[in-house]
């Protein structure tokens, strides 16, 4: 596949100096829009999980006209509301060193030097408030016996920084978003629209003033105008078909307005979470994270020898390699996820990987009950045990928990700047949805911090510097009208193929050849075969799919095929991505950057840089690279040994 | 395993529903209820069917979103599993299966085993919150909770909102949702000031939206996949007497 190099972008928005006073500067500088005008202008928000949540319920609360879409039959239902483990703030209410700076440094360390100092910098800074905001609303974090709030360590730091609820703290902070969320509805300033899928962005006069969404229960196709449009659309890991993603999650809405002009940034870097459910069979339609924190106690082995078929009891344990152990003694069973997935992975290529078809390492409780006894071990993970025994069938406390490694969370996504802002004027994408704050890799507990910064603090400030220029008065009815049939034609172009295969079975196949080609480990041959075989399995989709129903129904069917249609061409775009970007960092491991012992090896020389892609209608992508400058955080190569 | 289905089809709301048949073959006892289902209707589409409707997105037991009626008991028969954390190995061969969707009133079918819930945004509109803006709070720990107040507070915020409670009720009564948030914020410092205007206004919203009284039937807490407990419910009618004799 052939791209254009394209100028470089040179503007951030980011102010000069200090890095502590970056965002206080940008906060002052942005205009303000006096009350009496904001009840005058109009948002649009796609999407309602921790980002896109927060931030209707925040503009909603400021006094804007927000109208809200989720495709889901209610805003609560969003993915964020599945996230385990926690989120990160430097409260320091340990008194164990914690600081903003310390959480600075360690995300930006943890993103394998590729994200952006200003912008991690300003969700340290932020992440104290998100807390604050958290606990006001009535989220029930864990607390201590002396009624503070409890914390506990994660990956990646050295500091207890992480504030949970228990294994569902996605869910209790995505409920507060809701519930402020639903407050707004009431009070009038949000309007809420479910069971709606953005299929286009309206761009009229340079602008983005609106979206094309379809109504799933009628099929009617709608037009929604606004003075600015938000996407807070979450990731689309659901690429490789089988993800710890939700079913829905998909790419539709930041595909089609990178269509329409906006950058979309870093897409092959993907987070490979090391400690999922394996997978049991061809019929398999998703995977289920188990929380990474049972790296504390269990202990990650494999046979020692090549197709060992004995039951795990069975195996002495001379005859075990705990690899992890082995080879990275100092960080031992907790180096982080891109260090565990790879090293999982490497094991069952070697042929000594356990479980149906050898893709699964065993997570052992056996020390861990000896040592502690059962009672202990029940009462630290109770709840995930018996989670892993509802979805194998096999009881952790006696065999040990088989686990693989699975696409987890997208660190690419549309292109922003300090604001937020893409590369269309008047269009904020926020959360998972940009490609801004994690860099190549992402830790633990960072994902729900960035969601809630971008939705409760930073979007509500610069939207309004964006939004004091207007109204922008009406929109073209040319613009409206042109979405609109762009949108009808797909649909009907989508019913009429009538052809012999599903779209789940597509679905299937472009995934397994982005997990074997564009997943864990990639080289120029993977990704040039990738190349190769993704636009012939898009002609065969659109020869040869199947739509049952009508465009104006509930059609479940029609929904998939059109997201499975906009997959394919992310697809081709992230292993173009991919191929370009001839170094390892972070998820990213490309085969022939490596060093003597195997391990990733970063190139700062040529690569530290955001390669953002302008879309082409002709299929030659632009590649825009923005340079990303370390003023305060030395690069180094990162070490776990 | 072979399986035998009898599943409520229903086009729309106007539509009047029907039981229909389908034969399954070669489940695998490790897929989930509703990788069955995807299985089937990937049969449908290619023999020119209408697939089966049904709602879901997570998969992991925790967004709410899906949730049918197997063999006459919401979610299925083994206790605090949502339907899509139900697998087939607890089926045996050659098993008569029947597949509903929520049935109550305030719950119009969409299609086939897919109902409006947005009755229950309704709810939580009039009052199921915390009246905090965004931008100012106080420090977190400015305001104390006794972990017990928190744990039990949490236990009460698990509720997912699927709606099970509702279609297990005699009454298609929504009082055990309703109960469970309002038990979350009135055992938290920071439900304190509207606990009682709260309670009032989620009550009466629930019973304009026509769902049913509780009788204290319990089965609702039965087919619960998050097991909140009955005690919500007593916690709900104490705060709403104490708010209507003010």
């Amino acid at each position: 596949m052939k791209y254009a190099a394209g100028d470089e972008i040179r503007d951030t928005k980011a102010p000069a100096g200090p890095i502590e006073d970056r965002w206080e500067k940008r906060k002052f500088s942005a205009k303000l829009v006096n009350p009496a005008n904001k009840r005058k202008l109009n948002v649009i928000v796609v999407g309602t999980g921790l980002a896109g949540g927060s931030a209707a319920a925040t503009l909603g609360e400021l006094g804007y006209n927000v109208k809200s879409f989720c495709y889901q039959d209610s805003p609560r239902r969003a993915h964020s509301i599945a996230a385990q483990g926690g989120i990160n703030a430097a409260k320091n209410y340990r008194g164990d060193g914690d600081s903003i700076y310390r959480l600075f440094y360690d995300t930006v360390k943890g993103g394998d030097f590729r994200a952006r100092e200003s912008n991690v910098y300003r969700l340290a800074q932020v992440s104290v408030n998100i807390i604050d905001q958290a606990v006001a609303q009535g989220v029930p974090f864990a607390r201590e016996y002396g009624g503070l709030l409890d914390t506990r360590s994660f990956g990646g730091a050295q500091v207890s920084r992480t504030f949970y609820a228990r294994g569902q703290t996605g869910q209790q902070l995505l409920l507060g978003a809701y519930q402020a969320l639903e407050r707004q509805v009431a009070a009038g300033t949000v309007e809420m629209f479910t069971r709606h899928e953005m299929l286009d962005l309206i761009v009229a006069d340079g602008r983005a003033r609106g979206v094309i969404v379809r109504d799933m229960v009628t099929g009617e196709i709608e037009r929604h105008v606004a003075d600015a449009v938000v996407l807070a659309t979450g990731g689309y890991g659901n690429v490789f078909f089988l993800s710890t993603n939700a079913k829905g999650c998909n790419t539709t809405a930041i595909w089609r307005a990178h269509e329409r002009g906006a950058y979309f940034a870093n897409p092959c870097y993907t987070q490979i979470h090391p400690t999922c459910i394996p997978v049991s069979g061809e019929y398999q339609s998703k995977l289920t994270l188990m929380s990474e924190s049972l790296r504390n106690d269990g202990r990650v082995w494999v046979p020692l020898r090549k197709g060992d078929d004995r039951v795990p009891g069975d195996i002495p344990e001379d005859e075990r390699d705990y690899y992890l152990e082995r080879i990275y003694p100092a960080f031992g069973n907790l180096v982080p996820r891109d260090i565990a997935s790879r090293a999982a992975k490497n094991v069952c290529d070697e042929g000594r990987g356990v479980g149906p078809g050898g893709l699964g390492v065993y997570l052992d409780f056996r020390d861990a009950i000896n040592r502690l006894g059962r009672d202990a071990v029940e009462k630290k993970y109770g709840n995930l045990f018996e989670m892993y025994e509802r979805i194998t069938g096999e009881n952790p406390y006696e065999t040990p928990m088989r686990i693989y490694p699975a696409v987890h969370y997208t660190m690419g996504g549309l292109w922003v700047d300090y604001d937020l802002q893409s590369t269309i004027p008047g269009l904020f994408v926020i959360g998972e949805a940009n490609f801004s704050d994690h860099g190549a890799n992402r830790l633990g507990a960072s994902a729900l911090m960035q969601g809630l910064a971008d939705g409760y603090f930073v979007l509500p400030t610069t939207i309004g510097d964006y939004l004091a220029a207007g109204p922008f008065g009406e929109v073209e009815e040319e613009a409206v009208a042109e979405a609109e049939i762009k949108v009808r034609s797909k649909i009907e172009r989508l019913l009429s193929v009538n052809g012999t295969r599903t779209p789940d079975s597509f679905h299937r196949e472009l995934g397994r050849l982005m997990w074997d080609h564009c997943g864990m480990e990639r080289t120029e041959e993977s990704l040039r075969k990738a190349l190769e075989r993704i636009p012939e399995l898009r002609t065969e989709f659109w020869e040869n799919v199947k739509v049952s129903g009508t465009a104006e129904e509930l059609n479940q069917v029609l929904e998939k095929a059109g997201r499975v249609a906009d997959f394919f061409d992310l697809a081709e775009l992230m292993c173009l991505d991919a191929l370009v970007r001839t170094e390892s960092c972070g998820g990213h491991f490309r085969a022939e950057s490596q060093d003597a012992d195997g391990e990733a090896l970063r190139d700062d020389e040529n690569f530290a840089h955001v390669s953002a892609w302008e879309y082409s209608p002709e299929g030659v992508p632009v590649l825009h690279k923005e340079v990303l400058e370390y003023e305060y955080v030395k690069m180094t190569q990162r070490s776990y040994k | 395993m072979n399986l035998t289905l009898k599943v409520w089809r229903q086009s729309g709301p106007t539509d009047s529903g029907r039981m229909v048949t389908y034969r399954v073959e070669d489940v695998s006892p490790d897929m989930s209820f509703l990788e069955m289902l995807d299985v089937l209707n990937e049969r449908l589409i290619i023999e020119g069917d209408d697939p089966i409707a049904f709602d879901h997105d997570c998969r992991e037991g925790i967004c709410g979103m899906c949730g049918m009626v197997i063999n006459g008991v919401a979610h299925g028969e083994q206790r605090a599993t949502t339907t899509c954390q139900l697998h087939m190995r607890h089926f045996e061969d050659g098993a008569v299966i029947t597949i509903e969707p929520w049935r109550a009133a305030p719950f119009p079918v969409v299609k086939d085993l897919v109902v409006d819930r947005s009755a229950f945004d309704r709810i939580i509109q009039a009052g199921g919150f915390v009246s905090v803006p965004a931008g100012s709070a106080p420090d977190a720990h400015s305001v104390p909770v006794r972990k017990e107040d928190a744990d039990a507070a949490f236990d009460a915020a698990t509720c997912i909102g699927c709606g099970a409670c509702v279609a297990a009720c005699p009454n298609g009564s929504a009082s055990l949702f309703t109960a469970a948030k309002i038990t979350h914020l009135s055992l938290l410092p920071q439900g304190q000031p509207e606990r009682l205007t709260r309670a009032r206004a989620m009550v009466d919203q629930m019973d304009a939206e026509g769902f049913g009284g509780c009788t204290n039937t319990g089965e609702c807490t039965a087919v619960c996949p998050k097991g909140i407990p009955l005690d919500a419910i007593a916690q709900m009618n104490g705060d709403y007497l104490k708010a209507n004799a003010k």
